[in-house]
């Protein structure tokens, strides 16, 4: 076997290493429906793999990048390190199709594709915000509204459904 | 006690701890109202704020401690630049040491203060995107999309308690009294955003008022409120001289880094 070859082989194991390395506070996801790895490297040093944080102050972030070593070494794949890269900037349109499925199904209303670059126009009084109509994961209604513009972690806001009168999570396009 | 550090004043450094430790005692000041929100949803949503800053502070402390080692040789890291260095070589804008916690303050001035300061750091990370330091464009990039939550939160705040009951409005009027002077010191130029826009590192702060002030009228516009007249009042904690609450609150987040000296979770 080649060098190329088997260093082919050893990046196509990490990244199904990594689709089992799961998200510590939204354990629905692996940390590769999330999007948050950029890359897989092999150099002389070894392995390099690339992630990108979600949010400046996310206390996951550090968790995820012992998890992710924790589960290279118990695959057997050798000495391997965590670079973080914040440009690009991680955005929710990097959650897979299959993610945002996984969330719905979990119970937490998947984000909206992100406007362009980024920018959400400014609304003041938005007591009854313009906010996207989300279909509730409990019932799939969608009669339902915003109650807290932010949640229990960073990356979500809280809702609920006028329908089955359930509270969800959302996870807000960014 | 562990003795306090020295760092390298040079115009980069202070550039740079200008932006974090503005989003770092902000941050702390934020947390001050954790378990004590006026209702659960702004308990979290401030707490949520007070974390993505303090993310940006190390973020941006951790780049700045690259430069700022007294030796040329010497890094220093984002805790050491938090809690050992003594306040005249803290550089955020005096307006976030400002006391506004449940204790002493109240809601309304916190939501205006959040809606000024995220007004502000909103528009320098937009410009901070194209900075020349690539490792603060790229903190920049993540940076600008969370100040634009956070200034449409605490703007929808300020409209409502101004355009509110008698007595939200009455708060919110005094917290605008007392808080609008603080903004002057923002915009004064000098020597250290000179330099920044001259390298290319990031813009003049005075550049970014024009737009700042358009902003804060339209939310105050909707609030039913008015900017107070100009003041020739100028707070100086940009340049290291702080207002009597800043001790304070130094005291508090550096006293455990301070009596365990190393100490880690």
């Amino acid at each position: 076997m080649s060098l190329q070859v088997a260093e082919d082989l050893l990046v196509r194991q990490a990244w199904e290493v990594l689709s089992t390395v799961l998200d510590p506070e939204v354990p629905a996801l692996s940390v590769r429906d999330l999007g948050i790895v950029r890359d897989v490297l092999i150099d002389e040093r070894g392995m390099e793999i690339i992630l990108t944080p979600t949010y400046s102050g996310c206390p996951a972030t550090e968790v995820i990048e012992q998890d992710v070593l924790s589960a290279i070494a118990a695959a057997g794949l050798g000495a391997a390190r965590v670079t973080l890269r914040r440009a690009p900037a991680w955005t929710t349109d990097w959650i897979s199709e299959d993610g945002k499925r996984k969330l719905f199904e979990y119970g937490i209303a998947p984000p909206g594709p992100v406007l362009d670059g980024g920018a959400v126009p400014i609304r003041f009084m938005a007591r009854q915000v313009a906010a996207p109509r989300l279909i509730c994961p409990q019932c799939k209604s969608q009669n339902t509204e915003r109650l807290s513009a932010f949640g229990a972690t960073a990356c979500k806001a809280l809702y609920r459904c006028l329908a089955c009168k359930e509270p969800f999570e959302h996870f807000k396009p960014i | 006690m562990t003795a306090s550090i020295q760092i390298q004043r040079t115009p980069d450094v202070q550039y740079l701890l200008r932006v974090g430790d503005t989003c770092l005692i902000l941050g702390q000041r934020l947390a001050e109202w954790c378990g004590h929100g006026p209702v659960l949803e702004e308990d979290i949503a401030l707490t949520n704020m007070a974390l993505d800053l303090v993310g940006q502070a190390r973020a941006v402390l951790t780049h700045a401690g690259k430069l700022a080692g007294p030796l040329d040789d010497q890094k220093l890291d984002e805790d050491q630049l938090a809690f050992l260095r003594d306040e005249h070589d803290f550089f955020n804008i005096t307006m976030v040491e400002l006391p506004g916690g449940p204790k002493d303050g109240d809601f309304a001035f916190t939501v205006l203060r959040n809606a000024m300061v995220a007004t502000l750091l909103k528009l320098l990370w937009e410009r901070l995107i194209d900075s020349k330091d690539l490792e603060l464009a790229g903190i920049a990039g993540k940076a600008v999309k969370e100040a634009r939550y956070h200034q449409q939160h605490a703007a929808d705040w300020v409209v409502r308690l101004g355009d509110g009951t008698a007595e939200s409005r009455r708060r919110m009027e005094a917290a605008l009294a007392t808080l609008w002077r603080y903004s002057e010191e923002w915009f004064q130029a000098d020597a250290v955003d000179d330099h920044a826009h001259a390298t290319g590192l990031g813009p003049r702060w005075a550049d970014l008022r024009p737009t700042w002030t358009s902003e804060m009228n339209a939310i105050l516009e909707d609030a039913t409120l008015s900017a107070p007249k100009a003041s020739a009042f100028r707070s100086t904690g940009k340049h290291g001289v702080h207002s009597e609450h800043m001790g304070f609150i130094l005291a508090t987040m550096q006293s455990l880094q301070r009596s365990f000296p190393g100490g880690v979770w």
